[in-house]
């Protein structure tokens, strides 16, 4: 019924002509060449971010430290550091990888279409989020460096070109390079929803979405809430520093000696608008990882999701309260107490729907045996790091407990658990899961990642998360603020250490583990590059359905990784939700959505919400 | 006073003891008035935590290691009752955390505290007592000149100007209540006491107010947490908190030494 794994097309393309091949790929509009093209962005960003966040690392505890080809590390340079970092980070990998790499590699595919809603949008999209990568690297090299503003850019500070180093060309070049990432997130996130509204095979109702699908519906909802405001915002600045206008900048204000008069502006106005899009923007990023850990718990476990039909209430909760509780960053930055009361308990309602969650993932494994290839272990890991980062989330609800931990390393371990290393987590299970998708050519099926080299790789990643972030709120709640170019030796003014220098060296000896940490953590990331390169070429062929799931990209027709001509692609249809497996003692069998037999356990279907299995 | 003793007794010593401030491990000695109702909060809601984290993470390996279990299982057992338990724990730490900071936030400080406005500049932090006629005089950024002793734009022509004292060290009396002027001339700046337990932005074209007791006499840290510039992290002033007495002293040769 189905056809073989890899029909060969009938009428293979002509090889050769370099030239062709290349514009083929560069121009595609096949939304899986373009889901690889993120990916390849990604990889390059996090490699570049990694690297910096080792510069920071090392600056820290051992400050005299020259960097080759450049001298010592000066203040501007490790704000710098810290502001490309976080950026690129959060943009480039966290915003880019699950949404737009894995999302278009496997989204249509998950709902049964074709192609992506829009294809020349999709790949309009691509090239204005590479410009903003090249854009932002290039801001590295201009007259007066990098902005130095962190990734919130604060004005003035950042609206005045003359408020210090990184504030001229530096900060345009950045605002634009959000700009454009602004642009393209919006057209891929329009391109999303559509392709989800409309593109869904028969049989794919609301109810019988994989819940990655849904992680990706509502991260794209939000970012075109979100990334729509922040361009606005941007564009506000820009003609702040421009066109001599004063969104941002009160009457009077006098920096680096130059006085500034113009209109009534305040600087609480970039807060709002910038926060309303930063805090959706951390929804954005682990969205899509929580989708594919509930599906991946469940496929390893062999047993239904449990509480599906809430997973996806919950899902789309948080999504809504995330884009109501952006104050909660504004605690202490001159909003007004009752809003701070406001916004805490808007916080602290989302720790529902986020615990709703959790209890879901710990009743799908709970006495399951599951069984643990790789994209298990890292789901777990993803499980666990949310737990353990989320529950700090919380503690800094709170104003009164935010008034002590703001801006200091316990805010800066928080959101690494929750959102880098769990979002992290999330990118590395789904690497090792969908792998034969993105190797399987014409000529041959996919390939799988090396099982041992993954155990390898997930074990010291997840030590040195923990290594590296946990000690990090115990330098936070000692006081150690975050954006110090230095912790050692700070004059105070008169010239002798002061209580501050006194106050901020005391965590130095923890500070060295936390680097020597990071440095473990970032070397084991090496054993994954080599898993990668080596498995690429002379990996094991996976099967046409290597992990047993149930879910449509894993369709044998949907295998084949270049895109097949419309007559080979039998049309689908769905009959069930994902995730339904069945066991007795010895025997596990599962039951993928396409397939239209129904064994005599599928009349309950969606009655068993009541039970994990 | 007798709440915050109180509170404070039943912690843990380790936590408030003073040889702390050697340790990595816990937070800063504590010399407010309001922080230790402060520290037994956030020392409740870390344990709070802690015992969350390793309760679920205790279900998670116990859940993979058991043997395989099918039975269907009662859904208000693992997801109601759970997240009711959660939400009432939830909402009363959230409870507990709005009165003590409807406590130091709602209302602004006694009329009799003392006034003392704080100024953060590109890369340092300035200190303003109004002087014998209890008036701040008014500042012009235009007359803003650091050389000649005038970083804060003081206006001569304004008569409650002349008896104001700028400083670079901010000196307060223990155990009365003092009302800071929070300013900011150029970018935005965190004013942050860490011993204090006393964190806000200072915000260019807002003045905002901040009331605390300092008590215990010494010298703390005053930090600028909120990234303003490549000298960020050198933007620090010292507190110093006298017994009262000697403080009516410093003041009043202060006012001597004024032209
Ligand atoms: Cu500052
Ligand atoms: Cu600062």
């Amino acid at each position: 019924m189905t056809p073989p794994f890899n029909t060969p097309p009938a009428h293979p393309h002509p090889t050769t002509v370099n030239i062709r091949t290349l514009r083929a790929v560069v121009f595609t509009t096949d939304h899986r060449v373009i889901g690889i093209q993120y990916l390849v962005l990604a990889l390059i960003s996090v490699v570049i971010g990694t690297l910096l966040s080792l510069l920071m690392r090392i600056h820290l505890v051992w400050p005299n430290w020259p960097l080759p080809l450049h001298g010592p590390i000066l203040p501007e340079d490790y704000l710098a550091l810290v502001t490309i970092h976080g950026t690129i980070m959060l943009f480039f990998v966290l915003t880019t990888a699950p949404q737009s790499g894995f999302g278009n590699l496997i989204l249509p595919a998950q709902i049964g279409a074709r192609t992506m809603a829009f294809p020349a949008l999709n790949a309009a999209s691509f090239w204005l989020t590479a410009a903003a990568l090249v854009v932002l690297l290039g801001s590295t090299f201009v007259p007066g460096g990098a902005a130095i503003s962190g990734w919130t850019a604060y004005p003035p500070l950042s609206a005045i070109t003359s408020a210090g180093p990184g504030q001229a060309l530096g900060m345009d070049l950045w605002l634009t390079s959000i700009a454009l990432f602004a642009i393209a997130s919006t057209a891929s996130s329009i391109n999303t929803l559509t392709t989800i509204i409309r593109n869904r095979c028969t049989g794919m109702t609301w109810e019988r979405l994989p819940l990655t699908v849904w992680g990706w519906f509502t991260a794209a909802l939000l970012s075109i809430i979100a990334f729509s405001v922040l361009l606005a915002a941007i564009l506000l600045l820009l003609c702040d520093r421009h066109a001599g206008t004063s969104f941002f900048l009160p009457n009077g204000d006098l920096v680096n000696g130059i006085l500034h008069k113009g209109g009534n502006g305040s600087p609480l106005l970039w807060l709002h608008l910038f926060w309303f899009f930063g805090h959706p923007e951390v929804y954005i990023a682990i969205l899509p990882g929580m989708g594919l850990t509930s599906m991946l718990l469940a496929n390893f476990s062999h047993r239904r999701v449990f509480t599906y039909r809430t997973m996806i209430a919950t899902t789309l909760l948080i999504g809504f309260l995330g884009i109501l509780l952006w104050g909660h960053h504004m605690f202490v930055a001159g909003l007004n107490p009752f809003a701070s009361s406001a916004f805490s308990i808007s916080t602290m309602a989302i720790a529902l729907p986020a615990a709703a969650k959790v209890l879901s993932w710990l009743a799908t494994t709970w006495r399951s045996r599951p069984s643990y290839k790789t994209p298990m272990l890292f789901a777990l890991g993803f499980v666990s790091l949310f737990i353990t980062g989320g529950l700090t989330g919380p503690i800094l609800a709170q104003p009164i407990l935010d008034e002590y931990l703001h801006n200091t390393f316990f805010v800066v371990a928080h959101f690494h658990l929750i959102m880098a290393m769990a979002g992290v987590f999330g990118l590395y299970a789904a690497t090792y899961y969908w792998f034969p998708l993105l190797t399987a050519t014409r000529n041959h099926p996919g390939r799988l990642l090396s099982e041992p080299l993954g155990h390898l790789h997930f074990w010291c990643t997840l030590l040195g998360a923990y290594a590296v972030f946990l000690p990090m709120h115990l330098t936070g709640l000692a006081g150690e603020p975050r954006h110090y170019a230095q912790l050692t030796g700070i004059p105070g003014p008169g010239g002798s250490l002061s209580p501050a220098g006194a106050l901020l060296s005391h965590t130095l000896p923890l500070n060295q583990f936390i680097t020597y940490a990071a440095i473990f953590l970032a070397t084991a990331q090496l054993v994954f590059l080599f898993n990668l390169t080596h498995s690429l070429r002379k990996g094991k062929f996976a099967s046409s359905n290597p992990w047993r799931a149930t879910t449509l990209e894993w369709h044998p027709t949907m295998n084949p990784f270049t895109l097949l001509t419309a007559s080979d692609t039998p049309e689908m249809s769905v009959h069930r939700a994902p995730c339904h497996y069945q066991s007795n003692k010895s025997e596990v069998s599962f039951l993928p959505q396409w397939e239209p037999i129904p064994l005599a356990q599928d009349e309950i279907e969606d009655a068993t919400d009541t039970k994990p299995e | 006073m007798i709440c915050s003793r109180l509170t404070s007794a039943c912690l843990p010593s380790l936590w408030i003891d003073r040889a702390a401030i050697h340790s990595p491990w816990l937070l800063p000695a504590d010399a407010s008035a309001h922080g230790p109702a402060l520290d037994h909060h956030l020392l409740l809601n870390l344990w709070v935590a802690l015992a969350l984290l390793t309760l679920a993470h205790l279900i998670l390996l116990i859940g993979l290691f058991a043997r395989r279990h099918s039975e269907p299982t009662r859904l208000w057992r693992i997801e109601y009752l759970p997240l009711t338990v959660l939400a009432l724990l939830f909402a009363s730490l959230t409870l507990k955390a709005e009165r003590l900071w409807a406590a130091s936030r709602y209302t602004g400080a006694s009329p009799t505290a003392l006034q003392v406005e704080v100024t953060g500049v590109q890369f340092a932090w300035y200190f303003r007592y109004p002087g014998p006629d209890a008036t701040f005089g008014i500042t012009r950024p235009s007359l803003v000149a650091p050389g000649e002793g005038n970083p804060l734009g003081l206006d001569p022509s304004d008569p409650h100007s002349a008896d104001d004292q700028v400083t670079s060290q901010l000196v307060l009396p223990a155990n009365r209540e003092v009302d800071l002027r929070l300013r900011a001339q150029d970018v935005i700046h965190g004013f942050s006491i860490p011993e204090m337990r006393l964190k806000q932005n200072a915000v260019p074209g807002q003045t905002i107010h901040l009331h605390f007791t300092p008590t215990t006499p010494g010298t703390y840290a005053i930090l600028c947490t909120q990234l303003c510039g490549l000298g960020h992290y050198r933007m620090n002033a010292t507190l110093l908190i006298l017994p009262p007495n000697q403080f009516a002293t410093w003041l009043a040769a202060k006012q001597k030494a004024a032209p």
